[in-house]
């Protein structure tokens, strides 16, 4: 079968064999080709001469540059923590109700505050704190447990409702509707009320019943004037604000099943001063309130 | 007779057990699924009893197929699945694009992202480009060693259980039915009918070798039987699990942890080496120097990086694990294995692109042509960006971004589907035996359009791995991360505009391929300004006769 010719185009001779009319030419092998590939596995060897490599029994080749990833990992985190160090060790060093005192030490905190907001409380609150239905707005003046300093790093260090700290936000609106308190026109009576107290409705005869109904059932909490407890993170049920919606349906579902949203409780995970980074976040997004405690030229109060 | 009746006796057989399977199952999907195996072995069955020649059987045993021909139906039928599943398998990448870009198009539980996702990618890598590697390598296997193909009944097996394969498969993925692990995502039975599949055409491929009337192997069979044999290996290490019951459709992997993630991209890496690259390669060998009429640039070359090749490819699993609880050391191999691995792959390219010496000037007025030395440049760029992104310096950048999936789509769109592209121009007339394709500038068109979609979609999916890789690791003058995950999300849906366009694109060329093919079919030619096609002699095309 042997046909050695020269091919006419190239002037390189044939190896002889054929296939369904493919020949093959006798190149011989590209020098830059055969080149770059030595030096590739030269490159190769050195590497793992210099790295972790070869798994050997009772461990691999540990590299003669000493490099492992965790060490790296390590050093990089150290590195960050050092660049992270002279603020972390003011805000341990200060109350957060002592804060706004130190307007610089406040600026960084924020910084610092909005990182770690991405990271931890975006996902339920949105990358810009707005919020959205069961996950409230940060971004108003609208507070369940109070919007000042201390107020806030208790909430975000303990949580709410959340199981397993016991300095959690605790408080449980019933279930009127589920739970047989209320009958289903009642329900709606008292809805209709509510929606009243924000101008959502006019007054009717159902707002009428409703009075009474949340005379006798809701003011513990909600208070007589409707406008919410703090200490219990009632809502305020007169402004235009709605954690789970305004509509007729979306109210009288809300006193059929209460709601009892729960944010997990940050202490355990985080440490100090990111807690207090994320108070003066949250504090600094607008709707923000004074210390009781501090005077009141260190920070603006909202009207 | 015997043999009509033992055939009929499996298939008998296999329905009753399906049947079974129907009855005892555990789950609506397992049910669904031996609904669809009973199903298949009662058209195969059917088949078998009405396709038998009694009347030869009658006169005493079945006459022998010509031996002066080849046996080109599985091919054929091969070729027209390729079509069909690319179309498939096409369409559901652009729908996927679009629910990227617009997660509103996510219709839960059926077709959500997450179970498209694996039929997209089933569909273009084992349907699409299994059906063109199957088809191509009887077609090739046979011509190259002037033989006819061996055990006929058993390719015939071949093609149909690998398309009740493929259907078990994307079935399942939309049914919810999977074990989770990327490119391995059919659960155990699926896996025992593939592996069943597989020998059978072992069996058949390798038994054309050995029946060969040349005295040498070609080199598109060293690439074939390599591809053949290591995806068996790949197939059987990655898929070793333990049923949780042998009449439901859930199992438990042997090797967890690490373990398991290591197998697992041990296998996912070489079915991009064996079955993407060794597979297609031998595609290459074939048509290019057909279409070319040139002989093969350097045999020295195809010997050197095919062992090259299949020696550092199976060690370079380990670089998708960059930067996880894979031990540094093995980190350290699957990185250096993959920098070695850049020249034996350019091997190919080189032999494929200088096997042209002496045809340059037929790529202005040979469009398949075009389309191979295109494939064969996209090869290029991605089997040298390859090796760059398992760099652990480069990887710790572009690990989990689009970046890698502009990668897999240059390789992809380019590579595997313009080889195949020309190869189904180059046989479709032959096995039609038509004179030449329905319209050459067709051709023309269909590489235009795919060309400038692979290029949209690669440059966007570039941009927003990069966009991504940079945000991510964003550190502000005070020490803290600047970006949070969702703003990353926002910053890159442009480039998933993008993407989804170029997509578009590249489905549009395929479209125009289906027509050009059916017309062909139809044995119909397009009136229009020449280009050029070589010649082809159906003297020729035939076994060479047995020695007496």
């Amino acid at each position: 079968m042997a046909n050695k010719h020269i091919d006419e185009a190239t002037g390189t001779e044939t190896v002889g064999h054929e296939w369904d009319g493919i020949e093959e030419l006798n190149t011989p092998l590209p020098r830059w080709w055969l080149l770059t590939f030595i030096a590739c596995v030269i490159w190769a060897l050195v590497y793992v001469v210099l790295y972790p490599a070869v798994p050997m029994p009772g461990g691999a080749t540990q590299g003669t540059m000493g490099w492992t990833s965790r060490g790296q990992l390590a050093a990089e985190t150290k590195a960050a923590e050092a660049d992270r160090k002279v603020v972390v060790d003011q805000l341990n060093a200060t109350a957060i109700e002592n804060l706004p005192a130190n307007p610089d030490l406040m600026k960084k905190a924020i910084a610092g505050g909005k990182a770690a907001f991405r990271v931890h409380c975006a996902a339920c609150h949105g990358a810009g704190a707005a919020g959205s239905v069961g996950y409230p707005n940060l971004n108003d003046d609208d507070w369940l447990w109070g919007g000042d300093l201390k107020t806030l790093e208790t909430t975000i260090t303990h949580g709410i409702r959340y199981p397993g700290d016991a300095q959690t936000r605790q408080s449980l609106m019933p279930s009127f509707g589920r739970d047989g308190i209320l009958k289903a026109d009642q329900v709606a009576d008292v809805a209709a009320y509510v929606r009243s107290l924000s101008k959502l409705e006019g007054p009717s005869a159902a707002t009428g019943r409703g009075q009474a109904l949340f005379a006798a059932n809701c003011v513990a909490c909600h208070g007589a004037d409707g406008k919410g407890n703090r200490t219990l993170g009632a809502p305020n049920l007169t402004d235009a604000i709605w954690l789970y919606g305004s509509s007729s349906e979306q109210v009288q579902g809300s006193i059929t099943v209460a709601h009892a949203g729960v944010m997990p409780a940050w202490g355990g995970k985080l440490d100090g001063a990111t807690i207090k980074m994320l108070t003066a976040y949250v504090h600094s997004l607008g709707g923000g309130e004074a210390s009781p405690a501090a005077a009141p030229a260190a920070a603006p109060a909202k009207p | 007779m015997d043999k009509l009746l033992g055939r009929a006796g499996i298939w008998l057989l296999a329905f009753g057990v399906a049947v079974a399977g129907v009855a005892a199952a555990k789950d609506t999907g397992f049910a669904i699924h031996m609904g669809i195996f009973a199903a298949a072995a009662l058209i195969a069955l059917v088949a078998s009893l009405r396709g038998a020649n009694y009347k030869a059987l009658a006169a005493g045993g079945a006459a022998p197929a010509d031996q002066s021909r080849y046996d080109d139906d599985p091919t054929r039928w091969g070729i027209i699945a390729t079509v069909f599943w690319g179309m498939a398998g096409f369409l559901v990448g652009l729908i996927i694009a679009l629910q990227l870009a617009f997660p509103q198009l996510n219709f839960a539980p059926y077709l959500n992202f997450g179970r498209l996702r694996p039929l997209h990618t089933s569909a273009v890598i084992f349907a699409f480009g299994g059906n063109a590697l199957i088809a191509t390598s009887f077609y090739i296997v046979q011509r190259t060693c002037r033989a006819r193909l061996a055990l006929p009944g058993l390719a015939r097996f071949v093609f149909w259980g690998y398309q009740l394969f493929i259907v078990l498969a994307a079935t399942g993925y939309l049914l919810g039915i999977t074990q989770g692990k990327e490119y391995a995502e059919p659960e155990w039975y699926v896996d025992w009918w593939l592996t069943i599949i597989w020998v059978s055409y072992l069996l058949v491929f390798g038994g054309t070798l050995l029946k060969r009337k040349e005295p040498h192997i070609y080199v598109a069979n060293w690439f074939f039987l390599s591809f053949i044999l290591t995806v068996a290996m790949l197939h059987l290490v990655n898929n070793i699990d333990i049923p949780v019951s042998i009449t439901g459709s859930h199992s438990v992997p042997f090797f967890g942890g690490v373990q398991g993630a290591l197998v697992q991209w041990w296998y996912g890496h070489n079915a991009v080496g064996f079955f993407l690259t060794a597979g297609f390669l031998a595609m290459m060998y074939y048509f290019v120097p057909k279409q070319a009429q040139r002989p093969v640039y350097s045999y020295r070359l195809s010997i050197i990086h095919f062992w090259a090749l299949i020696f550092l490819y199976i060690w370079a699993g380990p670089h998708h694990l960059h930067y996880t609880a894979l031990p540094d050391w093995a980190q350290t191999l699957g990185m250096v294995f993959s920098v070695m691995l850049w020249m034996p792959s350019w091997g190919g390219m080189i032999n494929g692109l200088m096997t042209l010496n002496g045809a340059w000037d037929r790529l202005r007025t040979d469009p398949i042509l075009k389309l191979m030395v295109c494939s064969l440049a996209f090869y290029g760029m991605s089997t040298f960006e390859g090796p760059m992104m398992s760099v652990k310096f480069v990887n710790s950048l572009s690990h989990y971004t689009d970046w890698t999936i502009g990668h897999v789509h240059s390789g992809a769109l380019g590579w595997n589907g313009m080889i195949t592209f020309s190869a189904i121009y180059y046989l479709v007339p032959r096995l039609w035996g038509r004179e030449r394709m329905y319209s050459l500038q067709m051709i023309n068109w269909h590489f235009w359009t795919a060309t400038i979609g692979i290029v949209i979609y690669a440059a966007s999916m570039w941009v927003a791995g990069v966009t991504q890789g940079l945000m991510w690791r964003e550190y502000g003058a005070d020490g803290y991360l600047v970006n949070s995950f969702a703003d990353t999300v926002a910053a890159i849906h442009p480039m998933y505009l993008a993407r989804a366009a170029g997509g578009l694109l590249y489905l549009s060329g395929a479209c125009i391929m289906v027509w050009n093919v059916w017309q062909t079919i139809a044995g119909k030619t397009r009136d229009e300004a020449p280009m050029y096609s070589p010649d082809f002699n159906p003297a020729a095309d035939h076994p060479l006769p047995a020695a007496a």
